[in-house]
């Protein structure tokens, strides 16, 4: 209720109504969740989706299932005044359908890149009516970046595997690691792929990448770096040998979020 | 099996408007519930005008989203237990199904193609779908009648499963992220695409090839008996299975096409249904059709309330539903057997 009244208040101040008006507000994807809470305005969802997984708050709100296979009657029935959408939610049928019933539904930007970012902090500040905080975050965030991007660059090459269950899934390009490897002045030596592939262990040695960088997830799916550094293959690549196996937060290395400066900044003394 | 020749137990009149009954009340309670839940009192209320207001909610949800898809299950059930029924009399086989035989997955890998190579609209996805469909009907039937008994069939439907999911294996490898997600619908199977511009056009397309199979009753009789009796009895039998194949896979392709594979309808609502009525084609064709609409509605109305707001693939309900069934089916085949 406090939070209610706060953004009242805010309303008044900007005069924005129309935006303002969205007190029930559904976000479909996990970049797009992490940026209304980023803003401060976490108070305003009434449910997210499966990929929605920070803050921890994110993952207490109601689901409607994940942001690619949206429910129609899902997203009706928590009666949204603005629905924040992901560009890569979907069926795009489901969501032209939930535009026909009247919801407002807004396209926001999000390919793994660092002006798609900027973009939908934008978009989603300016629809939930608080455009001056989305431009604090975005300059304070082009801050971060500048400075870790002033520190020195390596042009190791670079391997991003990331473990669900089984075997290595190497990040090729097109993906976020990829894009977040090339700001932090790495090269991805799987850039020739497009999405994600399963690498063996001769790929590996193949590879023969200098650093290899894993997600605190996927360390815990492989059960202990120990494991990882023990597997078929691992033990041959350059970045074994000279001890350039990290671990990094999963936010910061598969996706291009508001903590990117931070994630660049990781990697390059990781690099060193 | 004995299940093919099992003798009546029940009057068919009575089951079928008991079915029909319980279908209804399906139906109503399917577009009463769901992640709203509209009260049945106000069903009349808000289909037939003098809407309160506050009502346009409920009143949308209603009518553009549950009806078009509570209507469309009642419609994709009687045609997958419908040609449940006729591919196992058409087989002489109780164990023939649309998903066994490997047309769904035949279907399945046609539209899978479509959507990875042409990134073509629905049509080209629907119409590859059906080549789909045809061609694993087609490849089962030219294999499974060279078989006697059961073997040759499941044989058959084995290798074009296998087939069909290392097509779909390579082309999930293929497919970029926004295509994958298309892919995990078709090959779980769900009913939310349904809406009324889908239902104006597979609606009375699958209606009417119902009620052709519906007055072939005397063809599949003639089918149970026997290759030389339905031949004495005057079917001219090559061209009576090159039409029935041709009726099924018109009628599950386009289906499949718009639904992704649902499996196991085909293969539990006829057994069921023949246990209650016997093996007679003028009963139990219709009523699989009505207890297949029901089922599929039951199965969808779960789909949408277990893991509310969100759904689950209605393929995954109805085979935890259908896996189980016939695990019991070939135990039991078994003991009638010794």
């Amino acid at each position: 209720m406090k939070r209610y009244w706060l953004a009242l208040c805010l309303c008044g101040l900007m005069g924005a109504q129309a935006a303002c008006a969205a007190q029930r507000v559904v976000s479909l994807g996990g970049s797009v969740t992490e940026i209304i809470y980023e803003l401060g305005q976490g108070g305003r969802l009434v449910a997210d989706d499966e990929s929605s997984v920070y803050p921890e708050a994110a993952t207490r709100l109601p689901r409607v299932g994940y942001y690619r296979t949206v429910p129609l009657e899902g997203v009706v029935a928590m009666r949204p005044d603005l629905v924040l959408a992901s560009r890569n939610a979907g069926p795009p049928k489901t969501l032209e359908r939930l535009r026909g019933l009247g919801v407002e539904l807004v396209s926001v930007s999000d390919s793994p890149s660092i002006d798609s970012l900027y973009e939908r902090i934008g978009q989603i500040s300016g629809q939930l009516g608080v455009g001056q905080m989305g431009d604090a975050l975005i300059q304070r965030i082009r801050g971060e970046v500048a400075s870790a991007q002033a520190l020195p660059a390596t042009q190791r090459r670079a391997l991003v595997p990331i473990n669900r269950s089984g075997p290595f899934l190497g990040a090729g390009g097109g993906t976020a690691a990829d894009a977040v490897l090339a700001l932090a002045g790495l090269k991805n030596a799987l850039a020739e792929q497009k999405g994600y592939k399963q690498v063996s262990a001769e790929g590996l040695v193949t590879l023969a990448p200098d650093m290899i960088i894993v997600s605190s997830a996927s360390v815990k799916a492989s059960g202990g770096m120990d494991k990882i550094l023990a597997q078929a293959g691992v033990a041959s690549t350059p970045a074994a040998r000279e001890g350039r196996v990290v671990a990094l937060d999963d936010l910061l290395i598969l996706g291009v979020g508001p903590r990117v400066g931070q994630a660049i900044r990781s990697l390059k003394e990781a690099a060193r | 099996m004995n299940t093919m020749v099992g003798t009546r137990k029940f009057a068919p009149r009575p089951v079928l408007v008991t079915l029909a009954i319980a279908l209804i009340l399906a139906g109503l309670a399917a577009s009463s519930s769901g992640a709203v839940s509209i009260p049945w009192s106000n069903l009349p209320r808000l289909l037939w005008g003098q809407a309160a207001p506050g009502d346009a909610m409920l009143q949308n949800i209603l009518v553009d989203i549950r009806l078009p898809r509570v209507l469309f299950s009642v419609v994709a059930g009687a045609a997958l237990a419908a040609s449940g029924v006729t591919m196992q009399a058409l087989f002489r086989n109780p164990l023939a199904e649309p998903g066994l035989v490997g047309i769904s997955s035949g279907a399945a890998a046609g539209a899978v193609l479509a959507i990875v190579m042409t990134m073509g609209g629905f049509f080209v996805v629907a119409s590859m779908a059906f080549a789909g469909s045809l061609l694993a009907t087609y490849l089962a039937y030219v294999v499974g009648s060279r078989y006697r008994g059961v073997a040759g069939l499941l044989l058959a439907g084995i290798a074009i499963n296998t087939i069909a999911s290392s097509v779909i294996g390579v082309l999930t490898y293929l497919a970029d992220d926004a295509q994958l997600r298309d892919l995990t619908f078709w090959i779980l199977g769900s009913l939310a695409g349904a809406d009324w511009s889908t239902l104006a056009w597979i609606g009375p397309w699958t209606l009417l090839l119902l009620a052709y199979l519906l007055v072939q009753w005397r063809v599949l009789n003639a089918l149970l008996l026997g290759e030389r009796e339905a031949a004495h009895l005057g079917f001219d039998l090559a061209a009576v299975r090159r039409r029935l194949i041709a009726v099924t896979a018109l009628i599950v392709g386009p289906m499949v096409a718009v639904t992704g594979g649902i499996g196991f309808v085909g293969l539990v609502v006829p057994h069921v249904v023949r246990m209650v009525l016997g093996a007679h084609h003028r009963y139990l064709l219709p009523a699989s059709m009505v207890a297949g609409a029901l089922l599929l509605t039951l199965a969808d109305l779960a789909s949408r309330l277990v893991v509310s707001p969100a759904e689950l693939p209605i393929g995954l309900v109805t085979s935890l539903v259908g896996g189980p069934f016939f695990f019991w089916l070939l135990m039991r085949g078994r003991t009638a057997a010794r």
